[in-house]
């Protein structure tokens, strides 16, 4: 819904996706509850002009995940993601 | 553009015609977004919720404004009214882009931006306030940029 | 440099400016000296925060432009107007300051030569840079796979490395290098005048057939048309990975 030159990707918020999940993310797997697609984070469609980050299935562009930081906390909205993967740490 | 209630009656309608047909205002503002940055000296050009509101009986307290793509942000009724609060169509002398919230936006720029719902679609009117959607995320309920109320809490 | 490890919760850790070089007008490469790097993968960025006397925090994200076998660490960073960011690492950054980094991130467009090839990269204005730590990686590696570059700029004098690509498309087994100048071109220009499109891609890029691994970078329209156009000639839609810099660029 928000403009799509604004727009960017998954590797644009790995840095906070970095601060909630502990590990790397834009190479973690994600499938849309909306579509059903499997995408890498990286891939997924971003969008950062806003108080928190809106992440966007970029097949049917359900929300698949929220991200809110605020003071000392981070609020994540799960959305239409149906899972999410992470590779496990070695 | 709707207003409702808070059973999602409908109360007032306007197409983008007859929408364009209520007098408008040329509004000069500066706008303060929540990641720190402020934009002086905006201009826009809409029309006023006071002029949507008029000769309306209701008993709302607050509003939610509501958007495409499900997006909430509650307001409390009385910082739309009195001139502090309108439905934009046009930004800097043009046409309000999709970037921008364009067709048409909440504009209310005594508050925090996030509250300046893009692409609104209408009020709710309400007689009690619950949180939007960045207010369910943790931002502050109300927003006040001059006393920084960015989070809940604040 | 050890392959980098992307493991784990990262901190913040200072580099200290060794060299600065400007590419452009515009853009300038960061050369840092980081003690306890981890070492990174093509690709990969860093987050840069800049804090301020007052204690006012900025950070913003840069692609890392070295490859993973250099000994130093660069950043190419593109001013851009009112980046309040930008303009200081453009403008204001001396020999010998220090900058608080934190990195390497980024696990999805990232290229190694074990990923094989051949290797596309399609780069539009600053969305060059993690594609030269790419095709660094690729020289450094002397991998026996084809790595062809398509770069879009302004003009000739928007070119960000320009020497260095004049150089390795001379070498041995060196990349081919096709630039695309939109805006102007300097006298005697033989080459693309216009924006990557579908027509100039059916002619530059590796056929779908011998199973190219696509990477493109830039501004957000300029990034998804080209995705777009490359599915469209029969790339798989897994192999095209896209970096997305916004409406004007990183």
């Amino acid at each position: 819904m928000d403009s799509d030159a604004m727009r960017v990707d998954g590797n644009a918020v790995s840095g906070i996706l970095g601060e909630v999940f502990f590990q790397e993310m834009t190479a973690a797997r994600i499938a849309c509850g909306g579509c059903g697609k499997v995408e890498a984070v990286g891939a997924e469609h971003v969008y950062t002009q806003a108080p928190g980050i809106v992440m966007r299935c970029c097949h049917c562009d359900s929300v698949l995940l929220v991200v809110a930081h605020t003071e000392q906390t981070y609020r994540i909205g799960l959305g239409k993601a149906r899972w999410l993967e992470l590779a496990e740490e070695r | 553009m709707t207003l409702e209630d808070e059973m999602g009656v409908e109360l007032r309608r306007w197409s983008w015609e007859s929408f364009q047909g209520l007098a408008s205002d040329e509004i000069r503002a500066d706008i303060h977004c929540v990641t720190k940055w402020s934009k002086l000296d905006t201009t826009w050009e809409g029309v006023s919720i006071d002029t949507l509101l008029d000769g309306l009986d209701h008993k709302a307290t607050h509003a939610m404004a509501f958007s495409e793509g499900d997006y909430l942000t509650n307001l409390p009724l009385e910082d739309l009214l009195d001139g502090k609060a309108w439905v934009v169509f046009a930004y800097d002398g043009l046409p309000l882009e999709p970037e921008h919230g364009g067709p048409a936006r909440l504009l209310v720029p005594h508050l925090y931006f996030w509250k300046s719902a893009k692409w609104v679609r209408g009020l709710r009117l309400m007689d009690h306030d619950e949180p939007g959607f960045w207010e369910s995320y943790g931002y502050h309920i109300y927003g006040d940029p001059w006393r920084e109320q960015r989070y809940a809490g604040d | 440099m050890a392959r980098a490890a992307v493991r784990g919760r990262l901190s913040w850790v200072l580099g200290e400016v060794v060299e600065l070089i400007d590419e452009t007008s515009r853009v300038r490469t960061i050369v840092l000296d980081v003690p306890d790097w981890p070492g990174h993968r093509a690709g990969q960025h860093v987050d840069v925060r800049l804090t301020a006397e007052d204690g006012y925090q900025a950070q913003r994200s840069y692609s890392i432009a070295s490859a993973p076998e250099d000994e130093r660490l660069s950043l190419t960073v593109e001013g851009i107007p009112d980046g309040e960011v930008s303009s200081y690492l453009v403008g204001e950054l001396r020999v010998g300051d220090m900058l608080e980094l934190r990195g390497p991130v980024g696990g999805y467009f990232v290229w190694d030569v074990q990923m094989g090839g051949p290797l596309l990269l399609i780069g539009g204005g600053s969305g060059v840079v993690p594609l030269m730590s790419m095709l660094r990686h690729h020289q450094a590696s002397a991998a026996m796979l084809g790595a062809r570059l398509l770069y879009s700029s302004r003009s000739w004098d928007d070119v960000i490395y320009r020497d260095e690509l004049e150089r390795v498309t001379s070498s041995t087994n060196g990349p081919e290098v096709v630039h695309t100048l939109t805006r102007s071109q300097p006298p005697g220009w033989t080459g693309y005048t216009r924006r990557v499109d579908s027509q100039m891609l059916a002619e530059t890029a590796w056929p779908a057939s011998s199973m190219p691994s696509a990477f493109i970078c830039g501004p957000t329209p300029f990034v998804e048309s080209v995705a777009a156009a490359l599915v469209i000639l029969g790339y798989p839609p897994a192999s095209v990975k896209t970096e997305r810099f916004g409406p004007t660029g990183g």
